[in-house]
């Protein structure tokens, strides 16, 4: 793995469409972190100390689950979700590297959630085209 | 792998305390905690099993300041030591930036510093680093034991088991009382900085001090 160079041009892009996924589906917090638990973008209205507990959880999390997978001859789950009694959270994969989680409350639906993610993560991807690094340090 | 935003002038490194079971790994991460003002570290975060040893990892995110125009972030985790738990250290090793081997200075447990050095190697081979690339610090913990009834080892027995070419700047430590503990820290986070700031200038020209 390189370096990750983020520029504020790719960074405002980025935000744009974790806010368009916020607006439209109706979530509180969207972020994009890597694999290693590093955070990328964050938006929304949570604690900075708990979105960096946040960022490095999932990472480890979705780490094992893709230990699971394995056992089962999967490559991965490409999608993680945890039900609460107040609050959610739905994790997808983003390329080989990067993870976006959404937390949601039960404003929302997470149909409408999982639609508007989709839809994030495809303007994502397509930017990003297959490799979102060649993409980033461009 | 770091992170350097340049909208928010930030780099974000990972530092990963790696070394035998009951070594020591969480337990210089808690006095690093209670060491520092509460405006530099974050909160500490520990999966912990029930007989106090790191299931998954520790984690404690801090922010050291800037250079340049650039904060400096740095992230520190622990492994699991235990030999049964390689699968989490090697999630945990994934995109490190610098590395801690806290060694533990018992006689008894000479063979478990070898063989958890061993396995950092070949963690980071798989990952394509290599402790020859990385920066990494040696750290010789429980040193308040030397000359109790404790059979421990010499310093000079863990350099040859470990450091032979003095290849890693080592310090002698004893993380429950703190000593030791602040000097590895500032070392490691020094070369990581360093590290990542001499690739950065490297690959895209940009001088962080400058």
């Amino acid at each position: 793995m390189a370096d990750l160079v983020l520029t504020k041009q790719v960074l405002d892009q980025i935000d744009e469409i974790l806010t368009d996924v916020i607006e439209k589906s109706g979530a509180h917090t969207v972020l994009l972190i890597d694999k290693a638990g590093q955070i990328i973008s964050f938006q929304g209205a949570m604690d900075q100390e708990k979105v960096a507990s946040l960022a490095a959880l999932t990472a480890a999390n979705y780490g094992a689950t893709t230990a699971i997978a394995r056992l089962f001859g999967e490559e991965e789950f490409t999608l993680l979700f945890h039900k609460g009694k107040k609050e959610n959270i739905h994790f997808s994969n983003v390329g080989e590297e990067y993870l976006m989680i959404t937390v949601f409350n039960n404003s929302t639906h997470l149909g409408l959630v999982r639609l508007e993610l989709r839809k994030g993560l495809e303007k994502i991807e397509s930017m990003f085209a297959e490799n979102l690094r060649d993409w980033f340090n461009a | 792998m770091a992170i350097i935003s340049f909208r928010s002038d930030e780099i974000h490194c990972k530092v990963v305390y790696y070394g035998p079971g009951r070594g020591g790994k969480t337990t210089n991460l808690i006095t690093i905690h209670k060491a520092l003002g509460h405006q530099v570290r974050g909160e500490l975060l520990s999966i912990d099993t029930a007989g106090d040893r790191t299931l998954f990892f520790d984690f404690l995110p801090m922010d050291l300041g800037t250079i340049g125009k650039f904060r400096i972030k740095i992230s520190l985790y622990t492994v699991p030591g235990q030999v049964r738990y390689n699968d989490t250290r090697k999630l945990v090793l994934k995109g490190v930036d610098g590395i801690v081997f806290v060694a533990d200075s018992l006689a008894a447990r000479r063979h478990n510093n070898i063989e958890s050095f061993q396995n950092l190697k070949d963690n980071l081979i798989e990952q394509g680093k290599s402790v020859d690339t990385l920066p990494v610090v040696v750290q010789y913990n429980k040193r308040d034991l030397d000359g109790t009834k404790v059979p421990v080892m010499r310093m000079e027995e863990l350099e040859r088991d470990l450091n032979i070419d003095h290849q890693f700047p080592a310090f002698p430590a004893s993380a429950l009382r703190g000593d030791g503990v602040r000097e590895t820290f500032k070392k490691i986070c020094m070369l990581t900085v360093v590290d990542v700031s001499g690739r950065l200038l490297k690959e895209k020209g940009v001088n962080i001090s400058g």
